[in-house]
């Protein structure tokens, strides 16, 4: 069934048509030729061309430029033999290609001509060095980002879907719920963060509550509508079949609204990465978002650069993670958005 | 082959079907304020084992009598009984069976059938029932399958499966075949009365189609227009198997549109 597959769809289809022609006969990849022969190039132009700007690890930077045009060069040459891999390569051949020119580009304006000022821009190997010589620190603030971020959403999802499931499913606690829900709930968490510093013990726990607060808001909502637009005739098939409150709650109203739940998850952990990030700029002493406020009181812009990377895989991961989940949970569903 | 004496393929007492009398039974919707009467002192017996059609015009009641007699909805005033005990909440013995299968999508073909006995408890020593149901509507083969990959008919089936997994002494179909086409609907007419006999339970048809009413059932109720009373009481007297082409039939059919004020299409 094409719904449980976690690739892409497009990415499967160029996956059947490659296998296909690659087994026929393996055509010469001219793609692949041009991204390895630019790959090449731009390992030239930071090899050979003298820097006005010197840094260190030009050479490992060219280094890695010749190790992907040699991978670009592998795949060429033994057609589909690598399985995934090949045909992963070849789908984004064009990508490696575009990639290749763009770092050459980013090498002549930064490094070797010096266009752009100087702390401000940094050059590829500016980045890598970053990487080479920082991992530590750097690994050790992804660390502290994801378990805050685990903390607070965690509570956060939790108390968002039993709240939405209470408030759709009970009119009592609708009514007393709704009114606060309207009020706060589309106050941004971090107008909290003066206050949940001072009422909190330490800036950890605050910020696991503004995270949760962030994460919540969406859950709530999205859990209580899905709730409530359960189709009513399925309360009345399952009570003529004998069911009883507890099973129409988490028989029937609940796997009903799930499409609806994972939709708040989503949201949710889009405001959370916006709230731990302000978190950790304006109060916890760890993690990427400290990361980064450090690094600018020292001027280190190759550094902030880095860490915003690494940001960005971090939370595009994490968002791939749910999406994976919500693929294994809702398989029963037809035609779901692929991340 | 052991020969079996005839007796041999009565159906169980437990599977038999009830005594249903309905007593001056009234309803009425509450519409934006004013109260809308729907059921106006209706009043029929049906006799255990007994195959009865509810016909009549769009929106006179038919459903709402149903739901009544699944306890989703309670009535205004009057009495119904079941083997002599007034209706209370929905019960598994009595399954109401919509146009729409209203399958849960989330649940395999398997896990929708099974959903009665999961919410009564006994699914763990059930799951045979489960596999017997489908084996009744042809849908073996299928367990494996969700709602979206099911055509019309085949959907149709898993909730009459869905229903028949309980054994229902009383079962009450709202205009299953309604939105299927017309040759799976003739199809399932068939397979619906044989069904009915093998199980022998209760069963009330609710329709607005003349041939179906007569062609399924033993007794025609004619309702009229809302608020529902019944104008006729029609004895199908027909053996089973039915042939469509009958000239019984075509004679009942008249009666029927006549009843219903259709006398001068015929």
């Amino acid at each position: 069934m094409t719904a449980i597959e976690s690739n892409d769809t497009a990415f499967s289809a160029a996956r059947a048509t490659s296998a296909q022609s690659g087994r026929r006969s393996a055509r010469f990849w001219r793609t692949g030729a041009v991204a390895a022969a630019l790959w090449l190039g731009s390992a030239a132009v930071i090899e050979f061309w003298p820097e006005i700007i010197p840094a260190p690890y030009g050479r490992e930077l060219a280094i890695l430029s010749v190790l992907i045009a040699a991978l670009l060069v592998l795949v060429l040459t033994t057609g589909f033999l690598l399985g995934k891999t090949a045909i992963w390569v070849r789908y984004y051949g064009p990508w490696f290609a575009v990639a290749a020119v763009g770092l050459g580009i980013w090498e002549m304006l930064t490094a070797k001509l010096a266009v752009l000022p100087v702390p401000f821009f940094s050059s590829p190997q500016g980045i890598l060095e970053v990487y080479i010589d920082d991992w530590a620190r750097l690994g050790e603030s992804v660390l502290h980002s994801v378990l805050l971020l685990a903390k607070g959403y965690f509570f956060g999802a939790v108390v968002g879907f039993t709240t939405g499931v209470t408030i759709g499913w009970s009119r009592a606690a609708g009514y007393w719920v709704h009114p606060i829900l309207r009020l706060i709930g589309p106050l941004p968490a971090t107008a909290w963060l003066p206050l949940s510093f001072f009422i909190f013990p330490s800036s950890g726990s605050a910020s696991v509550f503004l995270i949760a607060l962030a994460t919540a808001f969406p859950v709530t909502i999205l859990t209580w509508s899905g709730i409530a637009s359960v189709n009513r005739d399925y309360y009345d098939i399952a009570r003529t079949l004998g069911a009883s409150r507890w099973f129409l709650i988490f028989k029937v109203a609940i796997p009903a609204a799930l499409p609806h739940v994972f939709v708040g998850l989503f949201m949710g952990l889009g405001t959370s990465f916006a709230v731990l990030v302000v978190a950790e700029m304006l109060g916890v002493k760890a993690g990427l978002g400290w990361y980064l406020q450090w690094a600018q009181g020292w001027a280190a812009y190759a550094n902030m650069y880095a860490a915003l990377i690494v940001m960005a895989l971090m939370c595009s991961s994490l968002i791939t993670i749910l999406f994976r989940i919500r693929d294994r949970v809702l398989s029963w569903q037809k035609g779901l958005v692929r991340w | 082959m052991v020969a079996l004496a005839p007796s041999d393929f009565r159906t169980p007492p437990n599977l038999t079907g009830v005594q249903v009398n309905i007593g001056a039974v009234s309803h009425q919707f509450e519409l934006e304020g004013a109260p809308l009467p729907v059921l106006d002192r209706v009043s029929f017996a049906v006799e255990p084992g007994q195959f009865v059609a509810l016909l009549g015009p769009s929106g006179c009641g038919k459903s709402t009598l149903l739901r009544l007699l699944a306890g989703l909805d309670h009535p205004t005033s009057g009495s119904l009984r079941v083997d002599g005990e007034e209706i209370g909440d929905p019960d598994p013995s009595r399954i109401l069976v919509f146009q729409d299968p209203t399958l849960f999508p989330w649940r395999t073909v398997w896990e929708n059938v099974a959903l009665g006995l999961e919410a009564q408890g006994i699914i763990r020593t059930g799951g045979d029932r489960v596999d017997a149901a489908l084996r009744l509507v042809g849908l073996d083969g299928f367990e494996k399958a969700y709602p979206h990959q099911l055509s019309g008919g085949m959907a149709q089936r898993v909730a009459l499966a869905r229903a028949l997994v309980n054994d229902p002494r009383l079962l009450l179909l709202d205009e299953p075949l309604g939105k299927l086409d017309s040759l799976t609907r003739l199809t399932m007419q068939a397979e619906l009365v044989a069904l009915w006999q093998k199980a022998g339970m209760t069963a009330i048809l609710v329709t607005h189609d003349v041939e179906e009413a007569l062609f399924l059932t033993q007794r025609v109720l004619v309702f009229g227009p809302r608020p529902a009373q019944i104008v006729a009481d029609i004895p199908v007297d027909l053996p089973y198997p039915r042939h469509r082409g009958d000239p019984r039939l075509g004679e009942l059919r008249r009666v029927a549109l006549q009843h219903l004020g259709l006398a001068a299409t015929w």
